[in-house]
């Protein structure tokens, strides 16, 4: 079993040459949202048109990353075999300042301390650091 | 939609392996005892619908499995709306029947499952791009996240979910189909079970099985001549709002607040008229937020109320008296055409040891994804 286990991988990161810019600006530490150019909507996660009035006239922006925990969760089972040995960790859905939402992970605290409502920040992951570049931690 | 009735049901016992077999056989096995059960000849079988057969069959699942059945309909779809497929499969071939595209439906749903080769279907989709990478895969997670939302804002607590599996285990012990027919459980066994998301416990989730369900349905005109005391959908309602929790639009009001809203004025009926919920409940959580968003008590009421609500079939509005899902197992998608399958079963008055009495109105709810794809049904014995 624990060859098995050995092999497991963490998922490869994918995008699309639309999401491109998104994680080549996380990658620097910089979060960027969506803006609708014709009814100034933000939206996260990006995508072809504007979720709102259906525009396809969006452009970046970088947001400051200051946000609330609009809910979390504490993984001490993963759902994917190749987080057993991260546990536990804390899985969290941020609401930024500007609006949009995003999930992430809460990092740099105990993660059964992380609160509903509870003030985060955007943090940027080492440059050998595994996983995704940006996450957050508590203000 | 009224005049769609529910003329045959048939499911195959939730089992935690089906060694051997492929959906498309559990599908011929479940579809025969449904048609059966209807007292129909599998010829008169003019419509089909399907749900998605993940790593079996990819495309073309309709024709896939008319084939396999030896059908020719001349309505076949297929539905692929998580837990709520099955009942809305139930109105969608109600239409397709008031449209004149066939008369009778045949609604199938089955899974095998050989839990030593789990079928993954390799995403490219946003929760794939933008959850996955934290470590945020599969269900437990989005509903563990949607738990903690209820208890922040309304205090709901960990007891308080905990009696649900409690309760609908309780229920089993008058279904010997049940995965956990024979094993009651304790709010200290459920609390002692481990964490799996917190605050989700092991046994407020379901159990992964395999097996299959399926239900006949046709005119109300054509039902009055069949086998069994006809089963009439009333009402229907459907809402999907989102796909990735971070995008729902609340997460203490679902969209079965919108969709049981609209099957009660399809129906003309409220929440004070039911005489049994078949609540679908893939997780602890379920419960205190489909009773809120049935009008059974005001939002954030939900915890209290089930802790305090009797489930039996002795309650003034008894909950899945078959166990529910977190009792009986959860066969993919054909769990949720239990509920579907149960309330027929009480409406029309065969359930047996578990009859609920004088059972005259259900409300059956679907969920699929987390509180993503929903649909209610209203269920009546007999014409109204």
């Amino acid at each position: 079993m624990s060859g098995e286990h050995d092999e497991v991988r963490v998922p490869q990161r994918v995008s699309t040459p639309l999401t491109a810019p998104y994680w080549e600006a996380a990658e620097k530490g910089n979060l960027l949202v969506q803006v609708c150019i014709d009814c100034g909507r933000l939206q996260l996660y990006p995508g072809a048109v504007c979720r709102g009035c259906w525009s396809e006239h969006l452009r970046w922006r970088s947001v400051e990353g200051s946000g609330t925990v609009w809910t979390t969760t504490v993984a001490e089972v993963p759902g994917h075999p190749a987080w057993r040995d991260a546990v536990p960790y804390c899985i969290a859905i941020v609401e930024l300042d500007e609006g949009p939402r995003l999930l992430t992970n809460i990092v740099g605290c105990d993660p059964y301390a992380v609160g509903v409502r509870q003030r985060v920040r955007l943090v940027r992951a080492g440059d050998h650091e595994p996983g995704p570049p940006l996450r957050f931690m508590p203000c | 939609m009224s005049g769609t009735a529910i003329v045959g049901i048939a499911e195959l016992p939730p089992r935690r392996s089906t060694p051997g077999t492929t959906t498309l056989e559990l599908l011929a096995k479940v579809a025969v005892a449904a048609v059966a059960d209807a007292g129909l000849d599998h010829l008169q079988i003019d419509g089909l619908v399907c749900g998605p057969q993940v790593g079996e069959t990819p495309q073309h699942v309709p024709a896939t499995v008319a084939e396999y059945l030896g059908l020719r309909p001349r309505y076949a779809g297929m539905v692929d709306l998580g837990g709520a497929t099955a009942a809305a499969m139930v109105w969608r071939a109600g239409a397709a029947i008031a449209a004149g595209m066939c008369t009778t439906v045949l609604c199938l749903l089955a899974n095998s499952r050989d839990p030593a080769a789990p079928r993954r279907s390799p995403n490219r989709n946003p929760i794939r791009e933008f959850d996955v990478p934290y470590g945020a895969s599969g269900a437990n997670q989005a509903y563990a996240m949607v738990a903690q939302r209820h208890m922040a804002d309304f205090g709901t607590t960990t007891e308080q979910l905990m009696c649900v599996p409690v309760k609908e285990r309780e229920n089993a012990q008058l279904n010997p189909d049940a995965v956990f027919h024979g094993r009651t459980i304790t709010l200290e066994d459920v609390r002692r079970s481990p964490m799996v998301m917190a605050p989700l416990h092991q046994l407020e989730m379901v159990m992964p099985c395999g097996g299959g369900a399926a239900l006949v349905v046709t005119s109300a005109e054509r039902a009055r001549d069949l086998a069994h005391p006809l089963v009439a959908m009333l009402g229907a309602g459907e809402a999907v709002t989102h796909r990735a929790l971070s995008q729902a639009p609340s997460l203490t009001t679902s969209p079965l607040a919108a969709a049981i809203d609209q099957a009660y004025r399809q129906a003309a009926i409220g929440p004070n008229d039911l005489d049994l919920l078949a609540a679908y409940d893939c997780y602890s959580i379920l419960l205190p937020i489909t009773v809120e968003d049935a009008g059974l008590c005001d939002k954030g009421e939900g915890g209290p109320w089930v802790a305090e609500h009797d489930f039996s079939i002795a309650s003034r509005l008894p909950i899945n008296p078959h166990g529910g899902q977190l009792a009986c197992g959860q066969a993919d998608l054909s769990g949720g055409m239990g509920h579907v399958v149960e309330a027929v079963r009480q409406l029309r008055g065969a359930a047996g040891a578990r009859q609920v009495p004088n059972a005259e109105l259900a409300l059956v709810t679907g969920n699929g994804a987390t509180f993503s794809e929903e649909v209610a049904l209203v269920l009546a014995a007999g014409e109204r």
